[in-house]
């Protein structure tokens, strides 16, 4: 195979990012055509009809059915709260009184005088759709929903997991180094934190205990993964999970130091507020987690350009190249010679492959296959 | 296009990962494969198109043929000395796997009948919505749009039972106007197999967004479960509108001269043409990236019939979620951490391990440069192809679309009725084709791992398809049966040799059996042991004469303890004499000794000696 495969990620200082933000059934939207949003912001609503109850007054309180109306301290339409009286006999010893009440807040619905039966409804549960970004509302779907549209700087990670969150990046250290627990600290909570190379599952537990939004780093265990989801992750398929902080791992499995590219960038907005969400899904259709850090609070974000585009061109001579697979997975080099036919590796694998000169000096052989193009 | 015209061929498959091109020319002797150009699949951003994989594909095979195929962006045809190709066609499962969202109205019944039917059809199930379950009617509407289904099966209500609750399951799915992956003018696909009297409802509920296809109630009582017909509904629309589809695909189209297939569907039509002009029983499998594809056609004995009369009955799966790449995680998640290193002929650190596969499927077209990344990567296939294989003897029944209702108790566990087609002993001959099999470094590998998966029992032949070209011939055989036949003959299929495998298990530590195996009329004998396996090289195209004289417990194919006499054929392998028993189970004591001396029995690897024989 001459080309190789990039998985395309686009790490970029200046993306025109949309989102579209649907209810989930119809509602409210609250935000008109060009107004600015901040990602918190409720910019739809819908409600959901409160839940019914039934309390079998007649039963209650041993009375025929057409009497109900007469014993009822509540009218149709009054509120109630939970456990509130709503219905009481008067007999001449209190001692043998009788009482009917409200199962939960809410309204009383209807009365009958045919089935003896009190409906109560619960009070309308409000669904809020958020902006999840810093932007402009740009269209406006009348009771479904609204797009949002900003300059960012725009970062796609490898595999995510968990929902989206808010909040201002902080970095905890540097890109090739595992990070130890005691670098996250309680500055960090609510924060995206950019976490180096790798980070463990004891990292992540002291992150999850510190109300960390979202760890950034350049590699996890699958191992550790699999305590987190309490399964194996067959199908790459995430964003449900319901984790605190949500992961997002930029580069692969095992200890890999964050790409350059990606590390400088989000370094160049620590202290600014960005989104970021784990959904995922790796088939035809790719979905990949991201971080948003929009431009209008990031004037002087650097313009890089991430593998996506640097894949694009193929490989020359003189590119920079990360090695994808063992041996020296996740060592950096530069293309020293492209020999045309096929050799033979170790595994006795016919391939054609690529010649590279190593950071470390060393010069090594690798299937074209098993290196992706990065920036210099 | 006259069949004559067509002198040079240019055929792609777009696999889920690799685009593979092959040149197909016409030359004195008649038509071979002549030249081959892969490249990665281009799905993913920054292409997300498909047409750029095959570009990439053809420009690498212009590059080892000195042919002009492209001219830009445009292929040059007709075919006029070394420019240009007579047609250009393809077959394409880019799509990758099938994942799934299915509803029912109660968790227990139509909601795990459901899942059954989805599970019996190779789905992953993402998601089961019940009408009674905790979430909020938005929760799952949510839901649906998140997980961007390739495909619902929508069930409830028993045939006059609810209407209201599988309706309201209706309403809420068009509520959610689920978008799916593969872009904004695929209309998502929508089996339904609930209440026969909610059909007109349903279809309203539903609107003209989604594709409905309606079939039988897989719950018509609450007694009976009748899985076939949704199961085989999910099949179809799988083969024939999301696996093929993928960004860029409409490009495609308009690039070739036959119509584009389904790979499992291109395979399927050479492993049953092969069948039925051989007058074999075979089993096929196509282990792709994303996809495993089953097939057998098999002479299945009717009664009272004499023997060898019958009918022949094809039936084909495919697991859409067992492969070496995209799905490469997913049969660690379904074999589990175990079943795999039972293959791995030394120890690794689960941590490592773990890594090691999930990296494959983030980077799925990197090859194993390290032979210990093989070996890995080469126990994972015999497990994914073990699976697709258990997967396809459950769904291969000897009548395709017959009912097989299953009984309530039955319903309530994962067993499956009916009695598969697939009678090992019966099996002539067993094809490996896909990457994993096609470009093993060494042809024993190959052998090894099929015989390792499928566990053929008595004397069965093995092939391969030499580097991965069935599904182009299947396309080529739509518009040129002869040309198609005359490639699988002469370039496609690489005979292995023989497997020889009993049909139980030998007593530990005893003889399996005696053999004689006479070549030319020389005679070589000898003893196979409990456990033990060898190799007697026979030549590719060479016939020879084996006598088997098991040991009194042990059944041949002829009943236990009687001989056995046959004739065997030869192959780049050789004649596997198999003394492992059946079922297949590697003893735990010693494990890493026993899987070394197979491999050096069969010299899989290199820097293992090869036993002296």
């Amino acid at each position: 195979m001459a080309h190789t495969y990039t998985p395309g990620l686009r790490v970029t200082g200046h993306a025109r990012v949309r989102k579209e933000r649907r209810l989930p059934i119809a509602g409210t939207v609250l935000v008109q055509q060009g107004a600015r949003v901040q990602a918190e912001d409720i910019v739809a609503r819908a409600e959901l009809p409160g839940t019914v109850a039934m309390v079998n007054v007649m039963n209650l309180l041993s009375i025929a059915a057409n009497e109900t109306p007469n014993y009822m301290l509540k009218r149709e339409g009054d509120h109630v709260t939970a456990n509130e009286v709503i219905a009481e006999t008067r007999p001449f010893f209190k001692m043998f009184r009788s009482v009917a009440h409200a199962p939960l807040d809410g309204t009383i619905e209807t009365i009958s005088d045919v089935t003896g039966q009190v409906i109560v409804r619960a009070a309308p549960q409000p669904v809020d759709l958020r902006a999840y970004i810093d932007g402009v509302v740009v269209e406006v779907r009348e009771h479904e929903g609204v797009v949002i549209e900003t300059t960012a700087a725009f970062v796609q990670g490898i595999l995510g997991i968990g929902g989206e969150v808010c909040g201002e990046i902080a970095v905890a250290c540097a890109r090739d180094v595992v990070i130890a627990r005691e670098s996250l600290t309680r500055d960090m909570a609510g924060k995206i934190v950019v976490a180096g190379a790798f980070v463990s599952s004891d990292v992540f537990a002291r992150a999850t205990e510190l109300g960390i939004a979202a760890l950034i780093c350049g590699g996890f265990n699958d191992i550790d993964l699999r305590a987190l989801l309490g399964r194996d992750l067959g199908v790459a398929i995430t964003g449900h999970e319901d984790i605190k902080p949500i992961l997002i791992i930029t580069e692969g499995f095992g200890h890999i130091p964050m790409a350059k590219a990606t590390h400088e960038l989000l370094a160049a907005h620590a202290g600014q507020r960005a989104s970021a969400s784990g959904a995922t899904q790796i088939r035809a259709g790719v979905l990949r987690p991201e971080i948003i850090i929009p431009a209008d609070r990031a004037a002087t974000a650097p313009a890089h350009s991430g593998g996506g585009e640097a894949g694009q061109a193929g490989l020359q001579v003189g590119a920079c190249v990360r090695i994808i697979r063992e041996p020296r997975f996740g060592a950096l080099g530069k293309v020293k010679n492209l020999p045309t036919g096929l050799a033979t590796v170790e595994s006795e694998t016919k391939v054609r492959v690529v010649e590279i000169t190593c950071d470390d000096g060393a010069t090594i052989i690798v299937p074209r296959s098993n290196v992706e193009a990065i920036e210099s | 296009m006259a069949v004559q015209q067509l002198n040079v061929i240019v055929a792609t498959d777009c696999g889920s990962t690799t685009t593979k091109a092959i040149l197909i020319e016409k030359t004195p002797a008649g038509y071979r494969q002549t030249f081959r150009g892969e490249a990665p699949t281009t799905v993913e951003v920054p292409f997300e198109d498909v047409t750029r994989g095959v570009l990439n594909a053809m420009a690498e095979l212009e590059e080892l043929s000195g042919r002009k195929i492209l001219d830009g962006e445009k292929i040059i045809t007709p075919a006029k000395g070394n420019v240009g190709v007579d047609i250009y066609i393809s077959t394409s499962s880019a799509g990758g796997g099938l994942q799934m969202t299915v509803a029912g109205v109660v968790a227990s019944m139509t909601g795990e009948s459901a899942q059954r039917a989805a599970l019996g059809a190779g789905a992953i199930v993402m998601d089961v919505l019940v009408s009674g379950d905790r979430r909020q009617p938005h929760e799952k509407i949510e839901r649906i749009r998140t997980l961007r289904p390739d495909m619902v099966l929508l069930s409830g209500g028993t045939d006059g039972g609810t209407i209201e609750h599988v309706v309201a399951l209706a309403e809420l799915i068009a509520a959610a106007r689920p978008r799916t992956r593969l872009g904004a003018t695929f209309k998502l696909p929508i089996v339904y197999a609930g209440n026969k009297a909610a059909r007109p409802q349903v279809q309203k509920a539903l609107g003209d967004s989604i594709e409905l296809h309606i079939t039988d109630n897989l719950r018509p009582t609450l007694q009976v479960e009748n899985l076939a017909p949704a199961r085989n509904e999910i099949h179809e629309l799988f083969l024939k509108h999301v696996m093929m589809q993928a960004p860029g695909y409409k490009k495609l189209m308009s690039w070739v001269g036959a119509p584009i297939m389904p790979t499992p569907a291109a395979v399927g039509n050479m492993i049953q043409t092969a069948a039925r002009q051989r007058n074999l029983n075979i089993v096929g499998v196509d282990i792709g990236g994303a996809t495993t594809d089953v097939f057998s056609d098999f002479l299945v004995q009717e009664t009272g019939l004499e023997a060898g009369k019958g009918a022949r009955v094809f039936n084909r799966t495919v697991s859409a979620n067992f492969g070496m790449s995209y799905s490469i995680s997913n049969v660690l998640a379904e074999a589990g951490l175990e079943n795999i290193m039972r293959w791995v002929p030394f120890a690794i650190d689960e941590t490592d391990l773990r890594n090691r596969i999930k990296n494959k499927m983030i980077r799925p077209t990197t090859v194993p440069q390290l032979l210990e990344d093989l070996k890995i990567e080469q126990a994972i296939a015999r497990e994914a192809l073990r699976l697709s294989f258990i997967q396809h003897k459950a769904l291969a029944v000897s009548l395709k679309g017959v009912r097989r209702a299953r009984g309530f108790g039955e319903s309530l566990d994962q067993a499956v009725s009916g009695q598969t087609v697939i009678d090992m002993p019966r099996l002539d001959l067993l094809i490996g084709s896909g990457g994993v099999l096609s470009h093993a470094p060494r042809r024993s590998q190959a052998m090894l791992m099929m015989i390792d998966a499928f566990e053929p029992q008595g004397i069965t032949r093995l092939a391969v398809d030499s580097i991965f070209m069935m599904p182009h011939l299947g396309v080529l055989a739509q518009i040129n049966e002869a040309a198609a036949t005359e490639v699988f003959e002469h370039d496609c299929l690489i005979e292995l040799g023989t497997c020889i495998s009993p049909l139980n298990k030998a007593k530990p530590g005893a003889v399996c059996f005696d053999y004689t195996l006479t070549v030319d009329g020389v005679a070589r004998t000898g003893s196979l042991k409990d456990h033990e396996m060898k190799l007697e090289l026979l030549p590719v195209g060479t016939t020879a004469t084996i006598k088997l004289q098991p040991h009194r417990s042990v059944d041949m194919g002829a009943g236990r303890g009687k001989s056995v006499e046959a004739t065997v054929h030869g192959g780049v392998v050789g004649i596997v004499l198999d003394g492992r028993g059946r079922p297949l189970a590697i003893p735990e004591q010693n494990r890493q000794q026993f899987l070394t001396a197979w491999v050096q029995a069969l010299d899989v690897y290199p820097g293992v000696p090869q036993a002296a024989r």
